[in-house]
């Protein structure tokens, strides 16, 4: 993969600072709440936080964003596939925040790991593993709360990018798995290198996808491949992911950033508003498969065979535990 | 194609793919073992053999496979 663009700190746009100023007043603050949340302290400029106290950049330990002319650029570099665990939960966040106050002014929005191996491997199964350890001694209706107040933050997340009011693209390589799929789906526009294989793996583990990942799926593909990747846990090539409509673009090995690149600057075109109404048009969020999804999985995680499946998942010393 | 050019195949392209020497891959070696993959590693060499044999290998058939002579016959089922 190539290199992410060097970082620079570009001033708000003006429609930025003179938008509506109720609405942007609140949305700051939402920011700033995130920030503080994701470990930044909004109100201390510096490397994270812009002197108004915007985020015009952000540089945090799961994920990095900047601008490069009228794209947000939003890197995720954690190791080691960029598990999606608190960490990255509290900075995406704080993304989601900074896109609801106007993503400084930016019409498009490209997200793209820095990680060799890949997009994301998925969910944090380790910390999972952990906290659900740690609560042996709690009631299942304290521990049912508290994954269901997990998947509240996530989906907000999840939905936030999916319905943003700019169009936003992923460039994705090498491991595309469970909530890596999941978030690569919230994306309007999925370029893919040669490398990037597709999968839901979450049955082995006795789960469904919990981050939105099967509603938003059906809305973009048929339900017979939904099917085959929930029921089978298998993995789809970029190639094949193309012929079933889940890619845009399939480029070359370490080509896929460049190619988003440009269909985000193709995006920056067109006039914002109109890019706004189309998409709302174009793009349904499904609400109440999304609600359904998450009372399932909240369900699911109450039975033994999970805490099972992940025991084994963590304790497995297999050179192959992504194998299903 | 006769098993042993599979074979011999499928070891070219590991060893293109992770830089190895081929004439240290044997057929009944664990390429685990041999290349110094992990999983992640794996699924490369699955994509390259998807590309360069135009076929699907679903993971579930790869389950136990570790030897090229093993994996030959899983693609040679679908070829």
């Amino acid at each position: 993969m190539s290199d992410p663009a060097p970082e620079t700190r570009l001033p708000l746009p003006l429609k930025t600072r003179f938008g509506a100023w109720p609405a942007r007043v609140v949305a700051r603050r939402t920011l700033r709440k995130a920030l503080g949340r994701a470990g930044i302290d909004p109100r201390v400029p510096g490397p994270a936080v812009a002197a108004d106290g915007a985020g015009a950049y952000f540089s945090g330990r799961a994920l990095r964003w900047t601008h490069a002319g009228d794209v947000l650029e939003v890197t995720l570099h954690r190791a080691p596939c960029n598990e999606i665990g608190t960490t990255m939960l509290a900075e995406l966040e704080a993304l989601a925040a900074y896109v609801r106050a106007g993503a400084g002014g930016a019409q498009a929005l490209l997200m793209h790991s820095a990680i060799e191996r890949g997009c994301s491997a998925g969910a944090d199964l380790r910390e999972l593993h952990a906290g659900l350890l740690g609560r042996s001694e709690a009631s299942p209706l304290a521990i049912a709360r508290e994954v269901r107040g997990f998947l509240d933050r996530i989906h907000a997340v999840m939905d936030t990018l999916d319905q943003a009011p700019l169009t936003t693209v992923a460039a994705v390589h090498g491991v595309v798995f469970g909530g890596g799929f999941e978030l690569a789906l919230t994306a309007d526009v999925i370029v893919a290198d040669k490398s990037a294989r597709f999968a839901f793996p979450e049955l082995r583990l006795g789960l469904v996808p919990g981050f939105g990942g099967i509603p938003r799926l059906r809305r973009d593909v048929g339900n017979a491949v939904v099917r085959d990747l929930l029921l089978t846990g298998r993995s789809l090539n970029a190639t094949r992911a193309q012929g079933v409509g889940l890619v845009s673009q399939v480029v070359g090995r370490g080509k896929a950033l460049q190619a988003a690149r440009g269909v985000a600057t193709q995006a920056t075109r067109f006039d914002a508003d109109t890019t706004r109404l189309a998409k709302r048009f174009a793009k349904p969020l499904p609400r109440a498969e999304l609600e359904r999804e998450k009372d399932l999985f909240v369900e699911m995680l109450a039975r033994p065979v999970v805490l099972d499946a992940l025991t084994k998942f963590v304790e497995s010393d297999d050179v192959r535990p992504y194998l299903p | 194609m006769t098993e042993d050019q599979l074979i011999a195949k499928l070891i070219a392209l590991a060893a293109t793919r992770f830089k190895a020497d081929p004439a240290g891959l044997e057929a009944d070696q664990d390429f685990f073992a041999s290349l110094g993959i992990d999983s992640f590693q794996a699924m490369e060499l699955m994509t390259d053999l998807e590309e360069e044999f135009d076929v699907e290998i679903p993971d579930y058939e790869l389950q136990g496979v570790t030897t090229f002579r093993a994996l030959a016959g899983v693609l040679a089922a679908r070829l």
